[in-house]
């Protein structure tokens, strides 16, 4: 019995953060849309419920009524299994995200490397896809999300190490309240905007959606998949492009602090500080979209190992000889 | 403890099954999968001893790179139709025994050095007088990993990194007549290297080869 209490307690937590994650990933895609939109000057979604908000909704019905087609000479497994995997992945590692001081579902000792291996898995679900389609678009552009994603995890690992030598902990709850007299973003700007351009190529995103690429790839990886497992390959990009951005919110922006320890900040409490922290990256992310072309893919490479690779190192370096000089290594 | 034991027995039946299937499947792409499969069990293992720190590493190191690669190759070099061939052919029957041997030794020297495993004789009195034991692993396998082992540590890296030269050079040729860009080059350009004005008389043209 005691068992069953603990199980349903968890189940709750689970779905009490599960669901406004999955609520916000439907509203994302629709701010996405809209910010588009308003950068080309067009209106974009406006017409389904107020301010066109139920928009994804709407797309998602639809794609839930419509018929799932499995290409007859696919691995059928692997084919059914991408999407799940996606998914999955996106959603596994909202555990750790801690939304306040005491509101966290895992406060594990390892948060950041939990962060960290999760989204490194994000790849499988589309190299799995893009082979299991047996077709040769797909393929190509599996090939090539998995080369970049692995390129620019690199770049984020090191610049993960950065922040770690600053505060001392693996932990994210530790790295956010040792940001209480400085958020990262200060000291380490230039880190900032590698994580940020690495995270868009992490995600997949434009200017680095490579692996969609439709002038070249039709939809890439995404090519023979319909229905409902389009949508959660969809949906689950989206979710991973709220993880990262909560991580850039956790790692440099000070998580669930509110900017000003004095009184009008500090009725805000911390949730709202981190979502609104999320929607600023993602605004970030979304006019990317909207602002920049594509890269071509040799650039892109050379953009993450000549680039941004040498680039963290160096700072690592720095920040490592800084700290030891002055001799602020957090030592405990 | 129930539930301790039956997630431990799930993961390591995962990963002893997940283990052989790796050897046993007919598709080389699957047998990747299986590994991954294993990987991730293994990782869980780690975890529920907690190792949380090699658990994680597992994850992003072997699952989160080393594994990726391995399916990268085997999707691009078609290993499953050379595979079965080579199951098929004379090859098999002479090259199966001495892979055997191999194995067998191999097997034997891991039970040796389990078997005769010693822990180093102040390990746990260093944990309990230093009170490193409230500290977290990722810290106390630091102060081992830095301070008793440092040499190790270090020689262990210098050969990776010659191993990841070694590969590059081999890998590397330097290919003639391919264009590359130089964006030096590019942003030196001026106005007068591309377009000239040239005065065309009547009824001659000029010539425009170069």
């Amino acid at each position: 019995m005691e068992y069953l209490s603990i199980l349903f307690d968890q189940i709750y937590k689970i779905l009490f953060l599960l669901v406004p994650v999955l609520v916000s990933v439907a509203m994302v895609v629709w701010l996405d849309r809209r910010v588009w939109a308003f950068v080309q000057k067009r209106q974009g979604p406006n017409v389904v419920g107020p301010f066109g908000l139920l928009q994804t909704i709407a797309d998602a019905l639809k794609y839930i009524f419509k018929e799932i087609i499995i290409p007859s000479s696919s691995n059928k497994v692997i084919f059914i299994l991408a999407p799940i995997v996606t998914m999955t992945l996106a959603l596994i590692a909202w555990a750790v995200i801690p939304f306040s001081a005491t509101q966290v579902l895992a406060d594990i000792n390892v948060g950041i490397l939990y962060l960290f291996a999760v989204s490194s898995l994000g790849v499988y679900g589309i190299i799995m896809g893009g082979w299991a389609s047996n077709s040769k678009y797909p393929f190509l552009g599996a090939i090539r999300s998995a080369a970049q994603m692995v390129s620019y995890e690199v770049s984020i690992g090191v610049i993960i190490i950065n922040v770690l030598l600053c505060v001392g902990s693996l932990n994210l709850n530790d790295i956010v309240i040792a940001q209480q007299n400085l958020w990262f973003v200060i000291p380490l700007f230039p880190m900032f905007v590698i994580f940020f351009i690495s995270a868009l190529a992490e995600t997949n995103r434009p200017p680095f959606d490579l692996p969609e690429a439709e002038a070249e790839l039709v939809a890439g990886y995404q090519t023979e998949y319909s229905g409902m497992m389009y949508a959660m390959f969809w949906l689950g990009e989206y979710a991973n492009i709220l993880l990262m951005c909560a991580m850039g919110a956790i790692l440099f922006l000070g998580g669930w602090l509110s900017p000003l320890e004095i009184y009008p900040f500090t009725l805000v409490p911390g949730p709202v500080w981190l979502v609104l922290k999320i929607l600023l990256l993602f605004l970030l992310f979304a006019l990317v979209k909207a602002i920049v072309p594509r890269y071509r893919y040799d650039q892109l490479m050379k953009l993450g190992w000549k680039v941004f690779l040498p680039l963290s190192l160096i700072w690592v370096v720095l920040t490592a000889s800084y700290l030891f000089y002055f001799n602020l290594l957090p030592v405990n | 403890m129930i539930a301790h034991s039956i997630f431990f027995y799930t993961f390591s039946i995962i990963a002893i099954v997940s283990a052989i299937m790796v050897t046993a499947s007919k598709n080389t792409v699957h047998s990747v999968f299986f590994l991954i499969l294993d990987f991730i069990s293994i990782s869980c293992l780690f975890i529920m001893i907690g190792a949380e720190f090699l658990g994680m590493i597992m994850l992003i190191v072997y699952v989160g790179a080393v594994a990726v690669l391995f399916l990268f190759v085997v999707m691009m070099l078609n290993v499953a139709q050379q595979k079965n061939q080579w199951f098929s052919s004379e090859a098999s029957s002479k090259h199966i025994p001495v892979g055997l041997i191999i194995s067998t030794l191999i097997f034997v020297e891991l039970i040796i050095v389990v078997g005769g495993w010693k822990y180093k004789p102040d390990l746990f009195d260093i944990n309990n007088s230093l009170g490193l034991a409230k500290v977290s692993n990722t810290h106390s396998l630091g102060q081992v990993l830095y301070t008793d082992y440092i040499h190790v540590f270090q020689i262990s890296g210098m050969i990776l990194l010659v191993a990841m030269i070694g590969a590059i050079v081999l890998t590397f040729r330097k290919r003639v007549g391919v264009k590359t860009q130089s964006y030096i080059k590019q942003i030196s350009r001026e106005r007068s290297d591309g377009v000239s004005v040239l005065n065309v008389e009547s009824n001659k043209g000029v010539k425009i080869d170069d």
